[in-house]
């Protein structure tokens, strides 16, 4: 079901040994190296030069696929190469296709990306937590449709849309810029395992390669071309996302953004993007039906829970308890207001309003945000 | 022949007993100053010679040696002047020795023979009266603040030629008036918390920190008021009482500051760049920080998280130990530093804070990582403050109480500690050790209930659990309760500090 012949593998290993010297190659820092890419080994290793070329010729000349497998099979990785049939179509499109795709957990889910549309979600890694939450809703959403999410793994953005998905046990894959067992950045560790355990990780570099910084978007091209739609649910200007965006563009998939407040830097690119036209998108539906059209197919199970699944939808037992005044003072507390403006809103002395929060957040209903303010606890989903 | 001059040397904020022996012998002229003299005490010799000579005294032509003892102690400073030429005097037979007894001096002269004063009039005072010296001679202008140790005799000499006179007998100085006197003189315009409109969460907490002595962070976007509440502070804590404004009056003595007897509690607000030196003091001849410059008073520490690491750092010690120990050479200074600490920071990095806070979880992080360091776990009370919108600056309708109002009953609550004092071997709740804390505050029934639940929901900790206790009884004694209920538990629950943990979005979001 997984496999890669030797030359693929031979050339997938190739970029790995490089990877290192590109890095000194690409000169516009951010920018993808395409053309190095889209050339075949040798062509490759002249290109590179110098001292890099030797090295190069010669592990051409004396690459041994048998050690090559087994090194990964010691990693528990899979090369799928593009003459393989789990290979993704989608990925023909660029022309600097990686010739193998280094995969680590459900391989399966590669060749779902044939049978049925995918939606890659991405945004800033610096992102507010509104966005944070729609990204979690989003990848939630999906899942519960089956539609598999398609990320970076990054903090911020890409991760809540991993962890949205996988809170459902819905399909998810992240593009990684490293290797795919190098977990990048290193506080997803327990992220990087769940997505390998119930998801997919994939990458161009060969196991233990750390990322450089033209492999990030190296990777964007990968995420862009794989998912049918891409969603950047925040991104300033400069963000890399949008790096993402334009590949995804120039791929002819379809873009969608989710609407920032105006005044938001974090939120300048995406808006600008749906200035430029790309599709609103507020939650999962929304992602569902620029993939299915209006309506949706009825070919996809479960769009029809996507609804009740949103955010905030839910009433928990515990808060319809509540009396009137608590519950006054739980709004409160969502639309985040400090604790002058809660105890007017409540009608409550300051000292009662203090004292009522102490009891929301001993009923575990409110809690400390961490920068000494108040915030709801959302209600188990 | 032999005499000697007891005299004071500052070390920190206190004074310690130098004497001055001086020997005239016959030999070749000399003039000697042993005793680790610094080079400001070894030119005393010029300004000793050179004043005995202009007053019409005579300065013998013989072999003079002068020891500063205890010897191993440096001396600094031309404090030294005054008993160098007095015990000249004596040893050359020009006063009599047996005036001599029982009487210290300290001052610097002039080439001319006037006195001048010294810093730190007071510390040489309390040292005076600590060494049973009952009388003690220095310069007109520091006569008085010297003159607030009761029990003590201090004359006011304006020149060498006068104290030569005194010595003999043929004249004595009017005694120094003490300023202690002047207390009907209106005291210094203090800010009063009823300019201040709104904030009733700040308000609320400030009266707590003031009434138990707990330390307070203020939270709230640049214009709220943090500075204005905070300045404000001084006016709601009780007086000082008369040993604790003598604690205040010798620290601003030894720092140059002092004008009479200190009637108010010192504010010092330090800017955020102050090294961790500035803060808690030393240098190599170690000066008091401002932790030691707020003693009974109020420091305040605006925008905390600016503040370099090092300096927070250097604070934990002394903040829990009321005092600064700093180590030169042989000598080992302590400094008082029984703080009431505010602090002030911006909710969040761009300041705004609340629903209009634009920013984002990185950044967020990143600045409650600045914060949740080294200060945060001493920080008692935290509180908001909002920015009051213009119209209800300007309407009436949200002015509140005055400061006379509230302290008012910030001293009542004081007093309710005082009055426990004894058992509770602590003088305000903010000290009350662990034991001392679970003896005082016993939680029975409905009260002990929030605070069970708190600790099973693992939302405080041991050292969070005493805390909450402490304020607590703070909130009890501004209600006039002698039990401490439910409802102060729960409001001290409410205003308790929590070291920001990982944040929020984040914590949830793994969790799911």
């Amino acid at each position: 079901m997984s496999g890669a012949c030797d030359a693929c593998l031979r050339r997938g290993y190739l970029i790995g040994l490089l990877a290192g010297r590109i890095a000194g190659l690409v000169g516009r820092p951010g920018g993808p190296p395409s053309e190095l890419l889209a050339l075949d080994d040798s062509s490759l290793a002249m290109a590179v030069g110098g001292k890099g070329k030797d090295e190069a010729l010669a592990f051409l000349a004396y690459f041994e696929p048998r050690r090559a497998r087994a090194d990964l099979r010691h990693a528990g990785v899979t090369a799928v190469c593009k003459h393989h049939e789990s290979y993704p179509t989608a990925l023909e499109d660029l022309n600097d296709q990686p010739a193998v795709l280094f995969c680590h957990g459900q391989v399966e889910l590669l060749t779902k990306l044939d049978d049925e549309p995918a939606a890659t979600v991405v945004g800033t890694r610096d992102a507010t937590p509104y966005a944070i939450d729609v990204a979690y809703d989003v990848g939630r959403g999906l899942g519960v449709a089956g539609i598999t999410t398609i990320s970076g793994m990054a903090l911020g953005i890409d991760g809540a849309a991993h962890r949205g998905a996988l809170g459902v046990r819905g399909p998810t894959i992240a593009v990684l810029a490293g290797g795919p067992d190098v977990v990048y950045p290193r506080s997803h560790r327990d992220l990087h395992r769940q997505i390998a355990e119930s998801g997919l990780v994939v990458a161009e570099l060969p196991p233990g390669q750390r990322p450089y910084r033209w492999s990030f978007p190296a990777r964007n091209r990968l995420m862009a071309a794989l998912g049918r739609m891409t969603v950047v649910v925040e991104a300033g200007e400069s963000s890399g996302t949008l790096i993402t965006a334009d590949f995804a563009q120039d791929l002819g998939r379809t873009l969608g953004a989710v609407p920032g407040r105006v005044s938001t830097h974090a939120a300048a690119g995406s808006n600008r993007l749906l200035r430029e036209g790309a599709a609103v998108v507020r939650d999962a539906s929304d992602v569902l039906d620029e993939l299915f059209g209006i309506g949706g197919d009825g070919t996809v199970v479960g769009v029809g829970d996507v609804g009740s699944a949103r955010l905030g939808c839910a009433t928990s037992p515990r808060e319809l308890a509540l009396d009137p005044v608590d519950r006054r003072l739980l709004d409160a507390v969502e639309s985040n207001l400090d604790v002058d403006a809660i105890s007017t809103f409540a009608g409550l002395p300051i000292n009662e309003a203090r004292a009522a929060l102490a009891r929301l957040e001993l009923r575990g209903l409110v809690r400390r945000d961490g920068l000494f303010g108040w915030e709801r606890v959302r209600p188990p989903r | 022949m032999l005499a000697s001059v007891p005299t004071f040397a500052l070390e920190g904020v206190d004074a310690r007993e130098v004497t001055v022996e001086v020997d005239v012998r016959r030999g070749l002229p000399a003039f000697t100053v042993v005793g680790l003299p610094d080079t400001a005490v070894r030119e005393a010799r010029e300004r000793v010679r050179s004043a005995l000579l202009n007053s019409e005294l005579e300065f013998p032509l013989q072999r003079l040696t002068v020891n500063l003892a205890p010897a191993w102690v440096r001396k600094a400073g031309a404090s030294f002047d005054l008993a160098i030429a007095v015990g000249v005097l004596a040893a050359s037979g020009q006063v009599p020795v047996g005036a001599l007894d029982g009487c210290a001096v300290s001052g610097e002269l002039s080439l001319g023979g006037a006195l001048r004063p010294v810093r730190g009039a007071l510390p040489i005072a309390l040292g005076c009266r600590a060494n049973s010296i009952r009388r003690l001679v220095v310069a007109p202008e520091i006569a008085a603040e010297a003159a607030l140790v009761e029990g003590l005799e201090v004359c006011a000499a304006p020149s060498l030629r006068r104290l030569v006179d005194l010595l003999h007998r043929r004249w004595s100085p009017a005694p120094p008036r003490p300023p202690r006197a002047a207390a009907a003189v209106e005291p210094r315009e203090v800010p009063d918390l009823v300019e201040v409109r709104g904030q009733a969460d700040a308000r609320r907490a400030l009266e707590i920190a003031a009434a138990g002595n707990h330390s307070l962070l203020m939270v709230g976007p640049p214009g709220a008021g943090k500075t204005m509440l905070a300045r404000r502070l001084a006016g709601i804590l009780p007086p000082p009482t008369t040993a604790e404004a003598l604690d205040i009056t010798r620290i601003q003595s030894v720092t140059g500051g002092a004008d009479g007897l200190a009637r108010e509690r010192p504010f010092r607000a330090p800017h955020h760049t102050i090294s961790a030196q500035g803060l808690v003091g030393g240098g190599a001849r170690p000066r008091p920080g401002e932790v030691t410059l707020a003693h009974r008073g109020v420091l305040f520490l605006d925008e905390l998280a600016e503040f370099a690491r090092p300096a927070l750092e250097a604070l934990r010690q002394p903040l829990e130990h009321g005092s600064v120990e700093i180590m030169r050479g042989q000598v080992a200074l302590r400094f008082p530093a029984r703080v009431l600490l505010v602090a002030a920071a911006n909710p969040c990095p761009c300041g705004v804070g609340g629903e209009r806070c634009e920013c984002g979880v990185l950044t967020r992080e990143r600045y409650r990582a600045r914060l949740s360091g080294p200060l945060i776990d001493r920080i008692d009370l935290v509180c908001q403050l909002t920015p009051v919108p213009g119209p209800s600056l300007a309407s009436d309708a949200t002015v509140g109480e005055s400061s006379a109002a509230v302290r008012e009953r910030v001293v009542a609550a004081r007093g309710l500690q005082s009055r426990r004092a004894e058992i509770a071997g602590a003088a305000s709740n903010a000290e009350l050790a662990a034991a001392a804390t679970r003896r005082l505050v016993p939680l029975e029934g409905p009260a002990a209930r929030p605070i069970v639940a708190a600790l099973d929901a693992g939302l405080l900790t041991g050292r969070g659990h005493d805390r909450v206790l402490r304020i607590a009884r703070t909130i009890a004694d501004l209600a006039g309760r002698e039990h401490v209920g439910r409802d102060h538990v729960v409001e001290a629950l409410a205003y308790r500090a929590v070291a920001p943990g990982r944040s929020a979005v984040a914590s949830a979001r793994k969790a799911s």
